[in-house]
């Protein structure tokens, strides 16, 4: 039973198509990642799975319901989350106040409780702050707990938008491109998070142009180019289309 | 054991407020205090929206208006218990906030802060034009506030109600903080598609400081009509408007205390100011785009930067 | 009954082009650096009481408007520099609270300068009423729309035929890249804040003789102005210019056959209806953000 169907996608952005006629489906507890060159509508389509964007036409499903034009709050209620290529951190906020918002759904956000600090919420608070604070242990940026936002390092926010991301005890989670802005060292532990994550039976899709990340940790690849597939398949079957190569990988 | 710093602010303030009234260097100075106080309370309620939500009112004097003359019709001309009264305009008021709230909160920047000040400016229209309902222009009375048949009356006894309502909104806007809802509201200011996609209905967590903060407007409006015996629609004026956004964002947007501070700072400032009346305006212009150049953050907040890098520095 | 609209529509026509005036000045500043100017509607006031008082004064009328329309650019390139330029980068709303300080600062100012009093110009030539079709149109009113529509004509000239100009509307398009080829932006945007002062200024001069001005003239103007420019779409030099004459005309003939106290209602109603239905305006372009 596949967890997402995408069946003939499509996006128009005022007569630019960035997706066109997509279908592809993603199976539970799988790592699955979408690559493409620059400008292959990867992004737009994370968009549109996320609700974020609307669909022109096509279908979105997720456990067999349609959940295109959702808006991406409900979406986070039927278990999907994601982490954003230009990071969505609340700067406003502490790093564990950040991955307590990830937690959101799961909190007493009840508004006269909440109000008059009744110890129920307190309660229920400081078991969250414990939960977040492992995860923060988790992805690796434990000794950022008490630190504000704003001051942490780049590669540290990506992580924290994971574990905010992981807060919200998704089944799916989309990371898009993960290892942006990362050297060499951050990429490999952001790929040793992704494996963890997984491994606790998350299904994880992700945007990547790390090859080397991409073809080491996929059970399955979807390949983009100017909006349409142009394959799919294991990485050594991806690897091996002339298609590929020819649009992209040569590239790295 | 350490005080936190909620709690200790909370104790600082409780302290300041019942001081305070041994200083006063006479009986006028509790009318200008009680109005402080009524400031601090709007605008404690006005930084949530502002500061921690990260949106934007120039038209919160017309929800006070509309609390005060709400107050001031029912008691007077339909003979509405005081408290009764409060309780209906806000409840008014809060509807009035939810329906226009929606629509509008899902504007941004220049946008939203104009539609807010439409709203300001028609409820001001509305309030000076309909004079068989509200006096027009040249006001109404209101009847004393009555509870159980005592009445509040004298600066004295309105310092003390003034001083518990601001004690207790203060302590309630720090709980909501501090709590989930508080944390999604301010993730709605920090990212507001990344609050979305961890579950946050941003639209209603935004409706829903609107509707609390012109709640809390509100409220101080019916109590301030009572206070002052007459009112005039100049309350809900656009000019009262900035007055209370300015007086937030002087204190420190995203900061409880700072809101209080900022209040204060305003309300007396007039007063020290009386004799050289016609310069108020210009101080009030100058003191506006002077902190929003030089202190964006507000008067607390730098503070607090300062005092940490102080620490900080070897 | 004929003539009783067309009276209607002469008044709101001779509004609606300052208005118009007032709309395009906010539109100029806000592609030249999207901040939302509050002050506009003081510059407005500022170039009405300046010329005022200096006809009082004896001066001849062409002299002192010229010197007033002076000063008031002046006040706007003051105001860009000392408080808008150091602002650069803050949010949104420090800015609107910047602008809207510098608008109760000047209004202070005024105060101060000249006094509370309602002061008035004669009307450029004559009193006598000229009749149309059954209505009657106060020459002053053609003053205003006609020096409007010159002024108006002479900016369109400016941003489409001289360099400086092109320069400027490049500016709107696409900061960065009108800075890459060299454009002088910090210029652009002093002059942008000239150019809107100048248009509040004549606004205000040609409208005196007809509603007189005082220190406090300037707030609703702007605020109306800025209604016009929403309509039209913000940033919008036509759509502010169609929106100004939309806002006095229909202020005027709700005024006329509706209440006449809620004239002043009329061009916020608009403001929200604008905002609620088609926030981009009458001509202006959506967008959407990139995530």
């Amino acid at each position: 039973m596949t967890l997402l169907r995408v069946e003939n996608l499509s996006k128009e952005f005022g007569g630019v198509h960035a997706i066109e006629d997509l279908s592809f489906a993603i199976n539970p507890g799988t790592i699955h990642s979408i690559i493409g060159p620059n400008g292959a509508g990867k992004t737009t389509l994370f968009n549109l799975i996320t609700g974020v964007y609307t669909p022109t036409s096509g279908r979105i499903l997720l456990d067999d319901h349609d959940i295109a034009g959702k808006k991406p709050f409900e979406l986070a209620r039927l278990g999907m989350s994601r982490t954003f290529q230009n990071l969505q951190v609340f700067f406003n906020m502490t790093a564990l106040e950040n991955v307590m918002v990830g937690h959101h759904l799961h909190l007493d956000r009840r508004f006269f409780p909440s109000l008059f600090r009744l110890p129920a919420i307190v309660r229920r608070d400081a078991e969250a702050r414990a939960h977040c604070l492992e995860l923060m242990e988790f992805v690796g940026i434990g000794r950022y707990a008490d630190a504000d936002a704003n001051s942490m390092p780049y590669g540290a926010l990506k992580r924290l938008e994971i574990a905010r991301a992981l807060a919200a005890r998704p089944r799916l989670l989309l990371l898009d491109e993960p290892a942006a802005g990362l050297n060499a060292t951050e990429s490999r532990e952001i790929d040793e998070v992704i494996k963890k994550v997984a491994a606790t039976g998350v299904t994880v899709v992700l945007v990547e142009h790390d090859m080397k990340m991409v073809m080491g940790i996929s059970d399955h690849i979807l390949a983009l180019d100017y909006g349409r597939k142009l394959a799919e398949g294991t990485p050594s079957e991806v690897r091996a289309n002339d298609d590929v190569v020819a649009a992209y990988l040569g590239a790295h | 054991m350490m005080l936190s710093p909620r709690t200790g602010g909370l104790a600082a303030l409780a302290f300041v407020v019942s001081l305070a009234p041994a200083f006063f260097p006479n009986a006028y100075f509790y009318d200008v205090a009680v109005n402080a106080l009524f400031n601090a309370v709007v605008c404690v309620g006005l930084n949530l929206l502002i500061g921690y939500g990260g949106q934007i009112s120039l038209g919160h004097a017309g929800f006070f208006a509309l609390g005060a003359y709400g107050s001031a019709i029912l008691t007077g001309t339909h003979g509405m218990s005081p408290l009764a009264a409060l309780a209906v305009s806000a409840a008014a008021v809060g509807v009035l906030a939810f329906v226009v709230g929606r629509p509008i909160l899902r504007l941004k920047g220049h946008y939203l802060a104009m539609a807010t000040l439409g709203i300001g400016i028609i409820i001001h229209i509305v309030l000076k034009t309909e004079s068989q309902i509200t006096g027009g222009p040249d006001g109404i009375g209101v009847d004393p506030f009555t509870v159980l048949g005592l009445a509040v009356s004298g600066d004295k006894a309105w310092y003390w109600v003034g001083a518990g309502l601001l004690l207790f909104s203060v302590w309630t806007s720090l709980n909501l903080i501090d709590s989930p809802m508080g944390r999604a509201l301010r993730a709605v200011h920090g990212s507001e598609v990344g609050a979305e996609v961890v579950g946050v209905d941003t639209g209603r967590y935004k409706v829903l400081v609107f509707t609390l903060s012109a709640v809390f407007a509100s409220v101080v409006g019916s109590l301030f009509a009572h206070k002052n015996g007459f009112i005039t629609p100049d309350i809900g004026s656009f000019f009262r408007s900035i007055e209370l956004v300015t007086m937030v964002v002087l204190g420190g947007m995203a900061s409880t205390f700072g809101a209080v501070v900022g209040a204060v700072i305003l309300t007396l400032l007039p007063q020290m100011l009386a004799s050289f009346e016609d310069y108020e305006a210009m101080v009030l212009g100058g003191i506006m785009m002077g902190t929003m150049i030089f202190m964006p953050k507000g008067l607390l907040p730098s503070l607090r930067a300062a005092f940490k890098r102080r620490r900080a520095a070897p | 009954m004929f003539a009783e609209f067309l009276q209607y529509v002469f008044a709101g026509l001779t509004s609606g082009a300052i208005y118009a005036l007032a709309g395009l000045g906010f539109a100029i500043i806000y592609n030249a650096s999207h901040v939302i100017n509050f002050a506009q509607g003081e510059f407005i006031m500022i170039g009405g009481m300046s010329t005022a008082t200096m006809v009082a004064a004896g001066i001849p009328l062409p002299v002192a408007a010229a010197a007033a329309v002076l000063v008031t650019m002046l006040v706007g390139v003051a105001l860009e520099k000392f408080a808008v330029e150091p602002a650069k980068g803050a949010d949104v709303t420090a800015i609107i609270i910047i602008t809207i300080g510098a608008s109760i600062f000047l209004r202070g100012a005024a105060q101060i300068i000249w006094d509370k009093e309602f002061h008035a110009l004669p009307a450029f030539s004559g009193e006598t009423p000229i009749a149309v079709l059954g209505a009657t149109l106060m020459p002053q009113s053609v003053w205003v729309v006609g020096v409007s529509m010159v002024v108006i004509a002479a900016l369109w000239w400016f941003f489409n035929r001289t360099l400086f100009g092109k320069a400027m509307l490049a500016t709107s398009f696409n900061r960065l890249a009108a800075q890459l080829v060299g454009i002088g932006v910090k210029k652009v945007l002093m002059v942008s804040f000239a150019l809107s002062a100048m248009l509040g200024a004549v606004g205000g001069i040609v409208m005196t003789p007809i509603t007189f001005t005082n220190y406090e003239a300037g707030i609703m103007l702007g605020l109306k102005g800025f209604s016009a420019a929403v309509l039209g779409g913000l940033g919008n030099g036509l759509g502010a210019i169609v929106g100004g004459l939309v806002v006095g005309i229909a202020e005027a003939l709700a005024s006329g056959y509706l209440s006449s106290a809620y004239k002043d209602a009329i061009a916020f109603v608009i403001i929200l209806f604008v905002l609620f239905f088609m926030p981009s305006g009458l001509f202006g372009k959506k967008g959407t953000d990139r995530v």
